[in-house]
């Protein structure tokens, strides 16, 4: 049975329409990354996966229960973990307490401590423990984030390009991290970076104006023209 | 832990020091302690909710006066004895607060600020509208022989400020004990980055909605006790300048630091005692004072000494 299923899901702008019917299914267990040029609608298709954003049209099923009403903070709850493509920490707060926070909803308190210290040290932050988020550098906040996401042991783990502004060894150490959750935790990628892509994912969807264009194998999207038109053939395809 | 050791050492601390204060000021000034130390459990109240929710309400007066009236119609028309008037007003605040975080809480932002200031008003024009009641503006007093509590007589300096003080105690380390907890880390999150809480799978509202009525339901009690211990109850507690109050306060002590508001109200209330012997117009003293804060030290007073010097104060 898929963990995710959403069935005609849509979202408009007033006349902007951002995300058009879209079927998506996801298997439990998978890596699936989610591809498509600037503005095709990623965010706004996770967005409302969610919880984040409403959609004007559509249903979301999570492990086989509609959850297209619900509030982010049930979906949360219920096992989905939802990272920022735009970094949103809290500054003002020490790195452990940015990680406790998330940690706090899902994890028995008097494991809280421990699991976030694993969390941060999975994502090379285990030294920075202390520092306070906003004194991090922009890809250090970026690690920090998927900490966050890591650390509520989620079910479905929804990440909006995590690797952007990443180092090319913290980009490396995302991989490892990423085959190491893969099978346990199922995973949804939003990704430019198609070197990752092609290394860690599954399965590849690619949404192009708001619209679902292929699903494949990354092999199959890599050889699809369609897909090639609307992408890859892009500037900034071969990153 | 020894953070947690210095941190509840300091509170209790000051808890000592004001309990031996009461043996050593002299009478003018310990009865103005005893009236700053109800003010400032007003503040801590008010703290909760602007310095760690990060949400700024211009309407806490009706707290304070849904506590105030409560207890001290309780008394006069109900017949109570202090204990349940006491109960009474605070019970009033509660329901109250709640009553308004519902409404108030569907707004954010300016939206906030004005929809609480309106609610308070029309608290504020209910107390003049009853004022067979209430005696509205003029207000009315407790006599000291309805102020007696357990066999203590309120009205009786030391015992008042002895009561003053389990207030303010209560208060502060309520509100320590609060913000120390997973909930009270959870409101200053929320201040920080609310959309960020409610990704993390947080009730956002819910959380705010707790912290509307714990910070209403301590400024209540403030309300009630200030009826109490100084024998008055008038519906100028309800109006707009006794909102406005506690946001001095709190700014000039430190938002979101929790002995803030006790500075604050400690320098606000002998500013303007000081400056009111030189000129009448106190409320300019106090304006300029608030300019030279957000110049010099915006974060108030406690918010500079944490920032400067003690990282760890909470
Ligand atoms: N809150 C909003 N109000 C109006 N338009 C929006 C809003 N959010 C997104 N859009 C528009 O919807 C479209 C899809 O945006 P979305 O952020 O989902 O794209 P994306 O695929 O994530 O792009 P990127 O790769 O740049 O992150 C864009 O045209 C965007 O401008
Ligand atoms: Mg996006």
């Amino acid at each position: 049975m898929s963990l995710l299923r959403t069935r005609g899901l849509s979202r408009h702008f007033g006349g902007l329409i951002a995300v058009e019917g879209v079927d998506f299914d996801l298997e439990e267990g998978e890596v699936r990354a989610l591809i498509g040029p600037n503005g095709a609608g990623k965010s706004t298709l996770v967005g409302m996966i969610s919880g984040r954003i409403p959609p004007s049209r559509g249903t979301i099923e999570f492990d086989g229960v509609e959850i297209t009403s619900w509030p982010a903070h049930k979906r949360i709850m219920a096992g989905m973990s939802y990272t920022f493509q735009i970094t949103s920490v809290f500054p003002g707060l020490p790195v452990r307490e940015n990680v406790a926070l998330a940690a706090r909803r899902r994890v028995p308190q008097g494991e809280v401590t421990q699991a976030v210290e694993a969390a941060l040290a999975r994502v090379g932050l285990g030294e920075r423990i202390d520092q306070e988020a906003g004194d991090l550098s922009y890809g250090h906040q970026r690690l920090l984030e998927i900490a966050m996401g890591l650390v509520q042991r989620p079910r479905l783990l929804i990440l909006d390009e995590p690797t952007q502004g990443l180092a090319e060894g913290e980009v490396a150490q995302f991989k490892a991290l990423i085959r190491d959750l893969a099978g346990a935790t199922t995973i949804l990628l939003i990704e430019h970076n198609m070197q990752v892509v092609m290394e860690v994912a599954d399965r590849v969807s690619v949404l192009n104006f708001g619209e679902m264009l292929a699903q494949g194998t990354p092999e199959e999207i890599r050889a699809n023209a369609e897909v090639q038109a609307a992408y890859l053939g892009g500037g900034d395809a071969a990153a | 832990m020894s953070g947690a050791g210095r941190i509840w050492g300091l509170h209790l601390g000051l808890i000592a020091v004001l309990f031996a204060l009461q043996f050593l000021l002299p009478a003018y000034h310990h009865g103005n302690l005893a009236r700053i130390m109800v003010l400032a459990s007003y503040a801590v109240g008010y703290n909760i909710l602007f310095g760690y929710t990060g949400l700024l309400s211009l309407g806490h007066a009706l707290f304070f006066a849904a506590g105030m009236y409560g207890m001290g119609l309780g008394i006069q028309h109900g017949g109570l004895s202090p204990a349940p008037a006491l109960v009474l007003g605070i019970g009033a605040g509660a329901v109250v607060s709640l009553a308004l975080g519902l409404l108030a809480l569907r707004t954010s932002g300016v939206a906030f600020m004005i929809v609480t200031l309106m609610f308070a008003q029309a608290g504020y024009l209910t107390i003049l509208y009853f004022g067979e009641y209430t005696r509205g503006d003029e207000g009315f007093v407790i006599q000291s022989a309805q102020r007696v509590l357990w066999g203590i007589d309120l009205s009786e300096p030391s015992n008042r400020y002895f009561a003053a003080l389990v207030l303010f105690a209560a208060c502060l380390l309520l509100s320590l004990w609060l913000i120390r907890r997973p909930f009270g880390r959870t409101l200053i999150a929320i201040r920080e980055n609310e959309e960020r809480v409610r990704m993390l799978g947080y009730d956002t509202q819910a959380h705010k909605l707790g912290a509307m009525v714990i910070s209403g339901t301590i400024s209540a009690a403030a309300g009630a006790f200030y009826g109490l211990l100084f024998g008055y109850a008038g519906a100028s507690f309800g109006a707009v300048p006794h909102s406005i109050l506690p946001l001095l306060y709190v700014l000039l002590g430190g938002a979101g630091t929790i002995l803030g508001p006790f500075m604050g109200a400690l320098f606000m209330f002998y500013l303007i005692d000081l400056s009111s012997g030189v000129t009448t117009a106190h409320m300019l003293i106090a304006g300029v004072a608030l300019v030279l804060l957000t110049l010099f030290a915006p974060q108030g007073i406690m918010g500079e000494l944490r920032r400067r010097a003690f990282g760890w104060l909470p």
